[in-house]
């Protein structure tokens, strides 16, 4: 049975095995790379995309679960060409060393900035995504200036 | 990202040195001498690859592998200073592997430089060679600026990307390029600049693909993709030297998308690991889910070979013993067995090192097409030459009809110094006659590595009756590093065990490092500054130990024994000298930086240590505070680092902050284990990198000593765990000798 949900703001139909990790629709199929493999057990959280606007580790969610939702991937993160004020902070803060695990911690963090405003380092610290190059630090700051950021635009 | 110029077409122009490129611009691939040898030639100042179009954009050329540690910036970043152009001006392109044939003598040679990711060398090696290709490139704009205003070129200077005359009338570069193109290279060096006119070295330089990073369109080797290519994933023996001894693939063969199912052979028992680790069963798909469900589908068993019966028990029972035999002796000073007879006081401890996996988050991979006469390799590589011998070795393809194309590397930690992936992707590809893209899930990288040895550091050291320090001896038992390791047959057993000219070497009267090799069948390999993490706990812990013993602060002990800043033979990697007035000046600014020997509340403490790695110099002081239940939180986190002159002040810090962590994840969890010869560990949460709660801010201090650089991507990882563990002891008198610390907090040990 067809499966259809939303991809980066596209619509979007499936028809192959439900039982495929969404990782690897995207991956494999819609050749959306940024979204990265690194344990596939829904640990380490390379693999993080937004599931209805929720941060999510794709490498253990079915593809039969993303019927009529709505998923966003590092590549639909900016728009129209304007980076997210996460992803400018990151930039900024020169975070990346390897890079790999970036896209995943980007879009964790752009969830924790969504629901928590103004993050403490006690609410980063919930996030457990992990980075084998210990860019941690740099996350915190990248997080707080971007949650800056945003809080100025809103006023 | 940026496209991959191919090798081939560009590779006979560009190793005569100038030309124009395609769109009519300054091309130039710099050569000095006569093409050798490839390893000869591998030492030698070579060239770069500069590209100056029509439309003004500066092309700079990257050489090496991105693994993170920043070279796909620092390295263009030399040739941009001496070429004097605005570094946002320059675009950055990775290279891909290059490769020329040589006549005289016949053989190979790089057309870029040294391209391997690999002790900290990349910085080092380009230091003259690419500030040379850049000034190299600058000379021939000036020259041609002097032809068409009819100046002599010394009345010329550059600024910006300009020729600029005396009269103050300028010429852009890209205006000059198609002439300058025409023109010959300089016979001899150049003169570089000198420090006051840098203008890009040393500047704070963000990562050059930080925008491809963030919004996902960096390529890494996981996401090479060629239209033919099928995914496999292979079914690996567990026990090592072991085999396929029955496989039923009926199963695999009818799971949707199923292409193909193939065995491929092990290593020989007993010959070197040149290859791939294991024998097993590969199954092809269309993609990768596919290809896990086929896997999963098969039927196999496995033979059992002796080595399968090997525990971590047993192995550190052999080790133990192992510690009583005779050993052989790496060096010897003055007599350490008259000066312990005639000591006041002996002290002796035996410190533990478990066997570490790399994990590096991009698990590997290799995409390879294979044709009658050509191959493609597209993987995350750490030794793309080593890819290059093999992949020629095993397919008889001419090495410069093998393009390799190298992507971000997601991280490397000397996890790809082998390339027994693309060995893998090979033997695949051969059986299957098909281009493939072999894929490795968590399970494989963890269960199939070349694991960091296992060891134990007996140290004995003797006091005078005034505390003095008369003998240190340091014995090592370990798996050595060089078992079954191709290119090292000749090589002492002790490398990658014993650092014979580590310190306190030459500050004691009477030295000793000696090694004891000790069975075991599991593959090795080398680890993020392979010998350093391997020797530095032990080391510096012990110093500790010993001005405990001596009653002596352990600051005061170390800086005494350094003694006056002058240089010490240092034969291993890193030397050929250590220069005792850095190591204490890194040990100084770290004690400074943390308040060391301030007054601190129970429970918590302060410990400091610092290492000589791959020509560079850290120390690191930690602040812990320790719960009377045993919970460890590092408070404060001070690295002092002197690698001399830095080329890039922001990617500096990040190698100390990320080696810093890593040196602490590494030391609070990790360890890998053997049980009936198989790897217990298959996923991260039974090996447990740090995470963010637990990671704590890491202040780097970088002291611009303004001697030539080294690298700076293993410097920072050694002396963490010693400087976790003497915190640990000062804030709670228990002394850690087995890494990780684990739960030892946590023992009854500790209420003892």
């Amino acid at each position: 049975m067809a499966i259809d949900f939303t991809l980066n703001q596209r619509p979007v139909r499936y028809d192959g095995d439900p039982a495929m990790p969404l990782l690897w629709y995207l991956r494999d199929h819609a050749r959306l790379t940024g979204t990265k493999f690194g344990c596939g057990i829904g640990y380490c959280g390379a693999c993080t995309v937004h599931l209805d606007g929720a941060a999510t580790r794709s490498c253990v969610v079915p593809m039969s679960a993303v019927g009529g939702r709505r998923v966003t991937t590092i590549e639909g993160l900016a728009s129209d060409g304007r980076l997210h004020p996460v992803q400018q902070a990151w930039i900024e803060e020169d975070v990346a060393q390897c890079g790999y695990c970036q896209a995943g911690q980007i879009m964790a963090a752009v969830d924790l900035i969504t629901r928590t405003p103004a993050p403490s380092d006690a609410d980063i610290a919930t996030l457990t995504n992990l980075c084998r190059c210990g860019t941690y630090p740099r996350i915190r700051r990248a997080i707080r200036r971007a949650a800056a950021q945003l809080n100025r635009t809103r006023r | 990202m940026s496209a991959v110029p191919d090798t081939r077409a560009l590779s006979r122009r560009a190793f005569l040195g100038v030309s124009l490129s395609a769109a009519g611009g300054l091309l130039l691939a710099l050569r000095s001498g006569a093409a050798g040898q490839e390893t000869a030639a591998a030492g030698e100042a070579l060239g770069a690859f500069i590209r100056i179009e029509p439309d003004g954009r500066i092309v700079i050329g990257a050489r090496g592998c991105e693994i993170g540690q920043g070279v796909k910036t620092s390295l263009p970043m030399l040739i941009a200073e001496e070429l004097d152009v605005p570094w946002p001006a320059v675009t950055v392109e990775q290279l891909p592997y290059g490769l020329v044939a040589a006549r005289d003598p016949p053989g190979f040679t790089s057309l870029y430089g040294p391209q391997g990711a690999g002790g900290s060398t990349n910085i080092p090696d380009g230091w003259h060679d690419l500030r040379l290709a850049g000034a190299r490139a600058r000379w021939l704009l000036i020259q041609t600026a002097a032809r068409v205003w009819e100046t002599p070129p010394d009345r010329l200077t550059t600024r910006e990307a300009h020729v600029v005359h005396p009269d103050g009338r300028t010429l852009g570069y890209a205006e000059l390029a198609p002439r300058a193109a025409k023109l010959d290279l300089p016979a001899a060096d150049l003169p570089l600049k000198a420090r006051s006119e840098y203008r890009i070295i040393g500047q704070p330089t963000r990562v050059v693909d930080a925008r491809d990073i963030v919004t996902g369109v960096a390529a890494y080797g996981i996401d090479a993709a060629i239209p033919s290519a099928l995914t496999a994933l292979i079914a690996r023996c567990p026990y090592f030297d072991g085999e396929v001894a029955s496989v039923d693939e009926a199963q695999a063969r009818r799971v949707p998308g199923v292409r193909q199912v193939v065995r491929i052979p092990g290593p020989r028992p007993g010959a070197p690991l040149d290859r791939n680790l294991a024998a097993g069963v590969a199954v092809l798909a269309d993609d990768f889910w596919s290809a896990r469900k086929g896997r999963e589908a098969l039927r196999i068993t496995w033979t059992r070979p002796s080595g399968a019966a090997d525990s971590s028990a047993a192995l550190e029972r052999r080790a133990t013993a192992a510690l009583a035999a005779s050993a052989k002796i790496a060096r010897r000073d003055g007599n350490p067995d008259e000066a312990r007879n005639a000591a006041a006081r002996v002290v002796e401890a035996v410190y533990v090192m478990p066997l570490l996996a790399h994990a590096t988050m991009e698990p590997p991979n290799a995409l390879i097409d294979l044709k009658p006469k050509s191959a493609l390799l597209i993987a995350s590589l750490q030794s793309p030459g080593g890819a290059s011998q093999m992949i020629h070795a095993m397919t008889g393809v001419a090495r410069t009809d093998i393009e390799i194309r190298l992507p971000r590397v997601g991280g490397g930690f000397g996890r790809r110094l082998q390339n027994d992936f693309v060995a893998e992707a090979v033997l695949v590809a051969q059986a299957a006659g098909t281009p493939v893209k072999v894929m490795w899930t968590r399970e494989d990288d963890l269960q199939n590595d070349f694991y960091r040895p296992f060891g134990l550091h007996q140290l004995r050291a003797s006091l005078d009756a005034q505390g003095r320090l008369t003998s240190w001896a340091h014995r090592v038992a370990a798996t050595p590093r060089k078992y079954r390791a191709a290119g090292m047959e000749d090589a002492a057993d002790w490398v990658g065990c014993v650092d014979p000219d580590g310190f306190p070497a030459g500050c004691v009267a009477s030295y000793l490092a000696e090694f004891v090799p000790v069975d075991f069948s599991i593959p090795r390999g080398w680890w993020r500054a392979p010998l350093p993490t391997f020797c530095a706990f032990a080391v510096e812990s012990f110093l500790d130990e010993v001005a405990l013993a001596a009653g002596t602060d352990p600051l005061t002990l170390r800086l005494d024994l350094l003694g006056a800043p002058r240089e010490l033979p240092y034969r291993d990697h890193g030397g050929p000298t250590l220069h005792t007035g850095r190591l204490g000046g890194v040990l100084d600014s770290a004690a400074g930086a943390i308040g060391y020997g301030r007054k601190l509340p129970a429970g918590r403490g302060i410990g400091l240590a610092s290492h000589f790695t791959h020509g560079g110099y850290v120390a690191h002081a930690l602040e812990v505070a320790v719960s009377q239940a045993g919970a460890l939180e590092v408070v404060r986190c001070v690295c002092a680092a002197d690698v001399g002159e830095i080329v890039n002040p922001l990617g500096l810090e990040a190698q100390m902050m990320g080696a810093t962590l890593d040196g602490l994840s590494t030391a609070l969890e990790l360890e890998i284990t053997v049980r009936d010869g198989r790897i217990e560990q298959s996923n991260f949460p039974d090996y447990r990198l740090l995470r963010m709660g637990a990671a704590p801010d890491v202040e780097v201090h970088l002291l611009p000593s303004g001697f030539p650089p080294s690298g700076a991507g293993e410097m920072g990882i050694p002396s963490v765990a010693p400087a976790l563990a003497n915190a640990i002891f000062a804030a709670t008198g228990q002394r850690i000798r087995r890494l990780p610390v684990g739960d030892q907090l946590k023992s009854p040990a500790r209420a003892s």
